[in-house]
């Protein structure tokens, strides 16, 4: 069952790939003369995409036939189910909007989820006492659900800048989107360079004292930059240029400060060769690409996405998460990072409606608003795990 | 207070900017489309200001203001989560030297600055209770006047509120009976008055907002009142295997609730467990599978003093596992920590110390040694000291570091009928001291153990007010964002018939049904004067 | 209709000022459940000694008690219970009785440790901790000052001097 599943995980990945382009071919930069074969290819991206989703469907179902639990428990699964999460949210919004702009950017954000996901332990785990109990998969799938919907906005929002921005100097404005454009190209050098090094079998070990002052060996799967604090390095693999700092407590910190240092490095290096052939600013060569969209429509989705996300965001992430809490610790609210971040998630959105809806905060305003939104919850996702402790680090 | 009277006859009050009834601009200076947020009616507190309870209520009714304060309380719980908060670190520890120890200087700031105990800090719990002052007022100064203003509105509107609005199209004839049906087939409500048409849809989605504060405002009133006495009960029990014990804040004038821990159970999962054979094998250790207390719950009756054991009155027994809590009364009891193995008994052979023949076997009670032991044939001992948990002092000396049964030593004295004045000597865990001219000895012949188990006793009077909070939270914010207040005006002016439409958002779908409206009517087709200025 | 609006806006205003002043105030001054502070009753307790005896704190109704909660491992404790012998040997003719609440320990350690100083006052041995809790007992030694009529008049965690004693057993002579 679990060879099904990873199967049809992968297919999925194959199929949202495919989607990508299709809906990147439905995009013409003449003017709309085209409209039948715009929405010839859009269709066609739509329904691959919702294929995709299908065959993810799957691969969540027989997961969970094969684990006997909602696999939702450790980060890969959590992450993966965030991907797919967004791919539903935008299956929703695409069929209020049949936008193909967003199908263009909406797929590949999805697919880098994934596949930053798929870097996990793909083991299936078991679950420790806490996480045995039904509101495991009604908190965290709701919560995704949300946070995918959530995410929506902000590739709306993302179009929207790309779209609108002033492409023609370099200002303040110009530099941001770029800066986005590589922490996107970034996850993608993650994967690449992890992918790599995985296939060459490298391996690499640290002895470090843990907490009860036993050694404990850490392997390092990419070469060390950042070694682990006060770690004795066991073989004559490269490096550490550095010690990772103390304060950082997650569960394997340095570990994956190396990987982020990595992902960094790497996505310069993508970065670099990307504006080479352009010639441009990235997010120029893309504008061109998207000067078709009707940026109100982008500006309305985008807004949409958070008034559809935000309710199912404070239901999953806050209202669901206290009860379970009650349940299982007896406090419905503990402060644990992971449950800060998650009401700062909601305050932030809360504060994007409220300028939105009181103060007129439309267009270019709400769409770095929605960039901002992103980044918190995606920060929730990965760095409270990698360098804040608390209950939720599992994984 | 003056009031301003419309042309259409309507009065509204001071400071109002489109007429309630008719939504002629009362100003010339008046943009119709930004007024139409609040229908333009008066925001109160932007009207008058005299004292200072109206300045600061006025401020308060701010939305600035309000987001203002939103981001402050972001702010600072981010940064709140940068070092561990005080809960989180080692107990015993001072946190005035820890932050500095453990984060440098950094960590001193924090400290300093009481983000190490944000949430329970006064400045937090301020900005929460601003935050709900400004919740309160801010809601009070437009869900009223909007209250007002759309149940006073009228179907005829005045020509520079209609031609104003984003939608609008002038045709130059419609058939009014076709027109009023195919608003009703799009589920519209629709009233007419002189040739005129008003049509709406989902009017309620305006007081989601209302609604949605009102539940905040009774969440935190909630989250206020645990700080009362006798809301709240937060302690913690442990519990021996074997052993019944009074439950801490469970004591009333009916008596007090007593628990015994029949057995604590705690289950790993199997390294060869086929579906989570790799996921167990890459972690070093055992995963947990199950925390789990198996006790009984009595009462003890009226007006027994403390100390006293009583008549205790069994009331039933439970199975308290991690997720699933022991309720009884208002209370309920959580599996919080547990301590397995703790040593109970220890037993002891007295040997001959050359030819290792045993004289008989003594069992101590390590949480209530006897001190004499007799075993026959003129063979006795006796406990001289005990220490249950073994350390050598400052000054060299045998010591206890608490009266836990963690490592437990004692000094014997050995009786024999050949010496009857005694040999001393010293025995631990691994230990057996003595002046080395000793003929006995006592040697370790096994011992006996038990678990231990840690409850959390938790009472929460404010949780139904929580959840009610929550629950009209989520019921506010559906109907303000999952629905929306759509309205359509037909006017018939002067032989023209003028259509426009408004929508409080999510335009597009308005578009929609004004699509669906001119396809099936003679009506011109709306135009989006936002939309199209833009381009 | 002004007048009106004004004492509306100032009762709301006060209310919640009211609220979030009294909120931080408990938040400050919070007492967990069972802690037994200043100007309460003290609860009665019935507890057996070393010897057997049966200890109850309200047969002591018109004396000062002087309660104090200690173990024999606890440092602080051993170093005040001289002090508190001495002066419970002047104080005692003036009405002042001495409750020593051992915390959970076993006879053997608690009279070896009585006879090593030659302690003379009562000893209860609060085995499951019956008394240290229903008193919300946290760090020893803690010593809980109870007057003649059954009210605590003072409480404190530190290791006490000779002069505080003193001072603590003039408080509660009757």
């Amino acid at each position: 069952m679990s060879e099904i599943s990873s199967t049809l995980l992968y297919s999925a990945f194959i199929i949202y790939l495919f989607s990508t382009l299709f809906f990147s071919m439905s995009l013409s930069d003449k003017k709309s003369s085209e409209a039948a074969y715009t929405k010839k290819w859009g269709k066609v991206g739509f329904i691959t995409a919702c294929a995709g989703f299908a065959a993810q469907l799957g691969y969540f179902i027989t997961r969970w036939i094969a684990s006997g639990h909602a696999p939702v428990s450790n980060l890969f699964e959590f992450t993966t189910f965030f991907g797919m999460m967004m791919v539903l949210g935008f299956i929703v919004l695409y069929s209020i909007y049949r936008t193909n702009g967003l199908g263009v950017f909406a797929m590949p954000v999805a697919l880098l989820v994934i596949a930053y996901a798929s870097m996990f332990p793909k083991d299936i785990s078991p679950l420790i006492p806490a996480l045995q109990s039904d509101w495991l998969k009604i908190h965290v799938t709701t919560a995704a659900l949300g946070e995918g919907i959530l995410a929506i906005s902000f590739v709306s929002g993302l179009i929207y800048l790309i779209r609108t921005v002033d492409q023609t100097v370099s200002t303040k404005k110009t530099k941001w989107l770029e800066i986005i454009m590589y922490s996107l190209i970034s996850v993608v050098g993650f994967v690449i360079i992890s992918l790599a090094f995985k296939g060459a079998g490298y391996e690499s070990s640290f002895e470090v004292m843990n907490k009860q002052n036993q050694p404990v060996k850490i392997v390092y799967e990419l070469p060390a930059i950042a070694g682990p604090a006060n770690g004795d390095h066991l073989d004559r693999g490269f490096g550490p240029l550095f010690n990772t700092p103390s304060w950082m407590q997650g569960v394997n910190a340095s570990m994956k400060l190396n990987t982020f240092i990595w992902s960094l490095l790497s996505g310069f290096v993508l970065y670099g060769l990307l504006r080479l052939v352009l010639r441009k600013r990235i997010s120029a060569a893309l504008q061109t690409k998207v000067k078709n969209v009707n940026s109100e429509l982008l500006d309305e989705i985008s807004y949409r996405a958070v008034a559809i996300g935000f309710p199912i965001f404070s239901l999953g992430a806050l209202i669901f998460a206290m009860i379970w809490a009650q349940q299982a610790w007896s406090r419905f609210w503990g402060w644990d990072p992971k449950e800060v971040w998650a009401l700062i998630t909601f305050l932030f959105y809360a504060a994007y409606l409220h300028l939105r809806l009181s103060r007129g905060w439309h267009g270019e305003k709400s769409a770095w608003l929605c960039v901002v939104g992103f980044w918190i919850i995606t920060f929730n996702l990965i760095a409270v795990n990698l360098v804040l402790v608390g209950l939720h680090s599992y994984a | 207070m003056e009031t301003i009277v419309c042309e259409c006859g309507h009065s509204n009050p001071y400071g109002t900017s489109l007429c309630q009834a008719c939504g002629k601009p009362l100003e010339n200076d008046v943009e119709v489309l930004t007024s139409m947020r609040y229908e333009g009616s008066a925001r109160r507190s932007q009207v008058y200001k005299k004292t200072i309870v109206d300045q600061v209520w006025n401020f308060f009714s701010s939305v600035k203001v309000g987001v203002w304060l939103i981001i402050t309380i972001l702010v600072a719980a981010a940064i709140g989560t940068i070092f561990p908060q005080v809960t989180f670190i080692p107990p015993n520890v001072d946190p005035a030297t820890h932050y500095e120890t453990e984060y440098g200087t950094l960590g001193k700031i924090y400290y300093l600055l009481g983000f190490h105990n944000l949430y329970g800090s006064w400045w937090f719990i301020v900005l929460l209770g601003l935050l709900g002052l400004s919740l309160i007022i801010a809601s009070l100064d437009r869900g009223i006047p909007l209250y007002k203003a759309l149940k006073t509105q009228r179907v005829t509107r005045h020509n520079k509120f209609l031609e104003n609005q984003r939608l609008f199209s002038v045709s130059k004839e419609a058939d009014l009976e076709e027109i009023k049906y195919t608003l009703g087939s799009l589920r519209y409500k629709v009233r007419e008055e002189n040739g005129n048409l008003f049509a709406e849809k989902g009017r309620f989605s305006r007081w989601g907002a209302y609604v949605n504060h009102v539940g905040l405002i009774i969440f935190l009133t909630g989250a206020m009142l645990r700080f009362f006495p006798g809301m709240y009960v937060d302690e913690i029990v442990w519990v021996r295997e074997g052993e019944t014990t009074s439950i801490p804040g469970t004591k009333d004038d009916n008596g007090q609730y007593y628990l015994r821990n029949n057995d604590f159970i705690l289950e790993k999962y199997d390294k060869k467990d086929k579906k989570f054979n790799s996921a167990l094998n890459s972690v070093e250790g055992d995963v947990a599978k199950n925390y789990q207390s198996n006790v009984t719950l009595f009462k003890s009756n009226k007006g027994t003093v403390i100390g006293e054991k009583g008549k205790l009155e069994k009331i039933k027994d439970g199975v308290i596992r991690v997720n699933e809590p022991l309720k009884f009364d208002s209370f309920a009891l959580y599996q919080t920590d547990f301590k397995l193995d703790e040593l109970n008994k220890m037993s002891f052979n007295l040997e001959d110390k050359t030819s290792g023949k045993s004289f008989g076997k003594l069992t101590v009670d390590l949480h209530e040694p006897e001190t004499k032991y007799d075993l026959g044939n003129g063979y006795k001992v006796e406990i001289l000291d005990y220490y249950p948990n073994f350390i050598l002092n400052d000054q060299d000396e045998p010591a206890t570091v608490n009266n836990l049964p963690d490592n437990p030593a004692f000094v014997f004295a050995m009786y024999s009928p050949q010496k009857p004045q005694g040999e001393k000597a010293f025995v631990g865990i691994m230990k057996n001291i003595d002046s080395g001219d000793n003929t006995l000895k006592m040697s370790f012949a096994g011992l006996e153990t038990k678990d231990l188990t840690a409850l959390t006793v938790k009472k929460d009077l404010t949780l139904w007010i929580i959840a009610l909070g929550g629950f009209i939270f989520m019921i506010g914010v559906t109907q303000g964002l999952y629905w929306n207040y759509r309205r359509i005006w037909i006017k018939q002016n002067q032989g023209e018939v003028w259509a426009a439409a408004h929508t409080n958002k999510n335009w597009y779908g308005l578009k929609k049904d004004l699509e669906f409206l001119t396809e099936k009517t003679e009506l011109t087709p709306l135009e989006d004067r936002v939309n199209s200025s833009e381009k | 209709m002004k007048k009106k609006r004004l004492v509306f806006r100032s009762v709301l205003l006060a209310i919640i000022l009211l609220a979030i002043g009294y909120t931080i105030y408990n938040s400050i001054y919070e007492k967990s459940g069972t802690y037994v502070s200043e100007g309460e009753m003290a609860p009665n307790f019935v507890l057996t000694d070393l010897k057997g005896n049966r200890v109850e704190l309200s047969d002591y109704r018109g004396k000062g008690v002087f309660l104090n909660f200690w173990g024999t491992w606890c440092k602080p404790c051993e170093r005040e219970m001289p002090f508190m012998e001495r002066q419970y040997k002047t104080f005692k003719k003036q009405g002042v009785e001495i409750l020593a609440v051992n915390v959970s320990e076993t006879n053997l350690s608690v009279k070896n440790f009585a006879d090593r100083y030659g302690l003379t006052f009562q000893i209860p041995m609060d085995k499951d901790r019956e008394v240290t809790k229903a008193y919300g007992i946290g760090p020893i030694p803690t010593t809980v000052l109870i007057d003649k009529n059954g009210k605590v008049v003072g409480r404190t965690s530190e290791s006490l001097s000779t002069k505080k004693i003193v001072s603590f057993m003039e408080k509660i002579k009757p």
